[in-house]
């Protein structure tokens, strides 16, 4: 019941964070010290052209007038045509934002998987080899530039080993000669649709490496923060207290110490996640990753608002709804959250 | 035989500034069925000598004893067996024993299921049933809940229960009551009484209050510096102290003072626990001190089970 009423207030306080940054990239845009209408109307334009810019633009109406009309295409999802390509935004992002989605999801689970056992154990370890290997390793995952891991990766594992895919988001047999039929264009989920395995795994293997890199800042804050906060919550007295009582050492360190050494953990992750969405533009050139990260970098080079304004939505959504399923996760983790 | 046979246990701590001399000098005889209350003021060394029967002193103690032992096993070699197979634990502070983030039926479960190989729903029943027996009138309604929305009296039976769920024949009891209401206190005591009578415990009460000594003991040692100084039957104890600071102790009770009246209380302080005591610890703040207490040892006086460490003659007691 409390859980409910937790839930229920953090959706309508998420629903009002997204209202906000409608009204705030709606400002922006006015602000910008760029000619929409120059944009639209193309390269060296006349002043008629602009005018009949400025006029299909509708750039001319009331401020409040136009906003209503943003904030209402926003809603519908109808994100209008891009300035540059002319294209259809909405038409883009059935593209890009599948392949960003897959990625981020991919590698936010890996630094979940890697980062927070590694804590455990290195807590359990304290001072021991494997506390001092984890420690290190944390440190150079978190010091390591993307783009330079992502080439040794490149380096180890497409070239010297062959055992994984250099760049692409599927090999080049399957995408030209037999290509997946896109329904959800997550390639992980539409290959098992199609019941098609060696399409699955070859998605998989492509995945891994760019994941990998992605997933390596997160993993080593993740088990830092898992490690300080376990070897905290180890002195605590239901620790002792289930010492005494005769519980298993693996079950006191994940089942008993664990949930109440996560938030730190949860809360870093879920800020890399949405990091991942848009800041992976290395990771997605580097890996030739059809990604939200280099189509937005793109459009804010070429002033090419809409789509600027498109991909901040989007990916105010996706964060918006990501923190809402880590406050879920640690309410359920810790019931005393949701009564805070 | 006792249950649990301590000789002149010692445990002291490596510090940088020297050695800590938590336990000096105990010894306690619990024999099988008796609540055996062990009392004494704050750094006294009664919780350690608990907390090194369970295998759960600080890294790198020194324990050091003539005897330690558990039902003839030594517990400096089996401490850790022993501990949440025969040996169980209450805590001081049950909301701090419990884990905040897991639902009582969890805490319980996990308890079972590390001691026995039963199915789930057999497990929920010996849950249920270890729950009812420490007198929670809904125990299906507290397996469902969460620590903080259990009260302190609620919560301790629940760790009793978790005690019992291991199967434990001795539990230390370390100020179980101290957390509690008065009233709420004196149900839990009554409550282990009854559990050592039906269920044929042992339980070893480690506590600063006199009246909880009085009320649920069958004997006590009384712990001076890390010393045991007085031991015997509860009314021999309280009745007729052997040992000066046993007297001031009662003397202190404000039951003892009449109404109105400043309370007595103890002038100085126990000795500092990195020092080494030649006499007896309690020399410089006894009121009959000779002047070889501070010297020498002090010699054993008894009268039948009733013993203690005292240089004054007995007749003086």
């Amino acid at each position: 019941m409390e859980l409910l009423r937790y839930i229920l207030r953090r959706t309508f306080l998420s629903a009002f964070v997204l209202v906000g940054v409608t009204f705030l990239v709606f400002v922006v845009a006015q602000v910008v010290p760029s000619d929409p209408a120059a944009l639209y109307a193309g390269p060296r334009p006349t002043a008629e052209q602009i005018e009949k810019a400025r006029q299909e633009l509708n750039l001319d109406a009331p401020l409040p007038a136009r906003f209503a009309t943003f904030a209402g295409a926003m809603a519908s999802a109808d994100f209008g045509i891009s300035y540059k390509s002319r294209r259809l935004i909405a038409e883009d992002l059935r593209a890009y934002l599948p392949a960003t989605l897959e990625l981020a999801i991919f590698s936010t689970g890996l630094a979940l998987l890697i980062g927070i056992p590694l804590g455990v154990i290195a807590a359990a370890r304290q001072g021991g080899w494997a506390d001092r290997f984890c420690s290190f390793g944390s440190i150079a995952a978190v010091a390591m530039p993307t783009f330079f891991l992502a080439m040794i990766l490149q380096l180890i594992f497409a070239q010297w080993l062959g055992i994984l895919p250099l760049s692409g988001r599927l090999s080049r047999e399957i995408a030209i000669s037999a290509p997946l039929p896109m329904v959800t264009g997550f390639n992980l989920i539409d290959a098992l649709i199609a019941g098609r395995l060696n399409a699955f795994g070859d998605a998989l293997t492509h995945l891994i490496l760019p994941a990998l890199t992605l997933a390596s800042y997160p993993a080593g804050v993740a088990m830092r923060l898992t490690r300080s906060a376990m070897i905290e919550i180890l002195e605590r007295r239901h620790i002792v207290a289930a010492r005494a009582l005769g519980l298993s050492e693996p079950r006191i360190l994940f089942g008993h110490a664990l949930p109440n050494a996560m938030g730190p953990a949860l809360t870093v992750i879920g800020l890399s996640f949405a990091y991942a969405l848009t800041g992976a533009v290395l990771v997605e050139i580097i890996f030739a990753w059809p990604g939200l990260g280099r189509y937005v970098s793109e459009a804010i080079l070429a002033k090419d608002f809409p789509v600027i304004a498109a991909v901040t939505m989007v990916v105010t959504i996706c964060y918006v709804v990501m923190n809402l399923l880590i406050d879920i996760t640690q309410a359920l983790v810790d019931p005393r959250v949701a009564l805070s | 035989m006792p249950l649990l046979d301590i000789r002149n246990l010692s445990v002291s701590i490596p510090t940088t500034e020297g050695d800590v001399h938590a336990v000096r000098a105990v010894s306690l005889e619990i024999e099988r069925g008796e609540i055996h209350g062990v009392i004494g003021e704050s750094g006294c060394g009664k919780t350690m000598t608990g907390m090194a029967a369970l295998g759960l002193a600080p890294k790198g103690a020194r324990i050091v004893a003539d005897r330690f032992h558990f039902d003839g096993e030594d517990l400096r070699e089996h401490a850790v067996r022993l501990r949440g197979r025969r040996i169980g634990m209450i805590a001081q502070d049950p909301a701090a024993a419990l884990n905040p983030v897991l639902s009582i039926a969890t805490q319980m479960d996990d308890v079972i299921r590390a001691h026995r190989d039963l199915p789930h729903r057999a497990r929920r029943a010996e849950a249920i049933d270890l729950l009812a027996s420490t007198g929670l009138s809904d125990p299906e309604r507290v397996l469902r809940g969460y620590p903080h929305q259990l009260s302190g009296g609620m919560q301790q039976r629940v760790v009793i229960a978790q005690a019992l769920a291991t199967g434990a024949d001795f539990l230390i009891a370390d100020e179980p009551t101290t957390a509690l209401d008065v009233s709420v206190g004196a149900q839990v005591l009554a409550l282990l009484r009854k559990l050592v009578t039906e269920r044929g415990l042992t339980v070893l009460m480690i506590t600063h209050d006199m009246d909880v000594i009085a009320e649920a003991c069958d004997r006590a040692t009384v712990l001076y510096a890390g010393r045991s100084v007085e031991t015997g039957p509860v009314d021999a104890v309280l009745q007729s102290p052997g040992h000066p600071y046993t007297r001031a102790l009662l003397a202190a009770l404000p039951d003892a003072a009449p109404l109105g009246a400043r309370l007595a209380a103890i002038e100085g302080s126990i000795p500092p626990p990195r020092s080494a005591i030649a006499g007896c610890a309690f020399a410089t703040r006894c009121p009959q001190a000779l002047h070889e207490c501070a010297v020498t040892p002090p010699p054993e006086r008894s009268r039948a089970v009733h013993r203690w460490l005292c240089h004054l003659p007995e007749d003086a007691a």
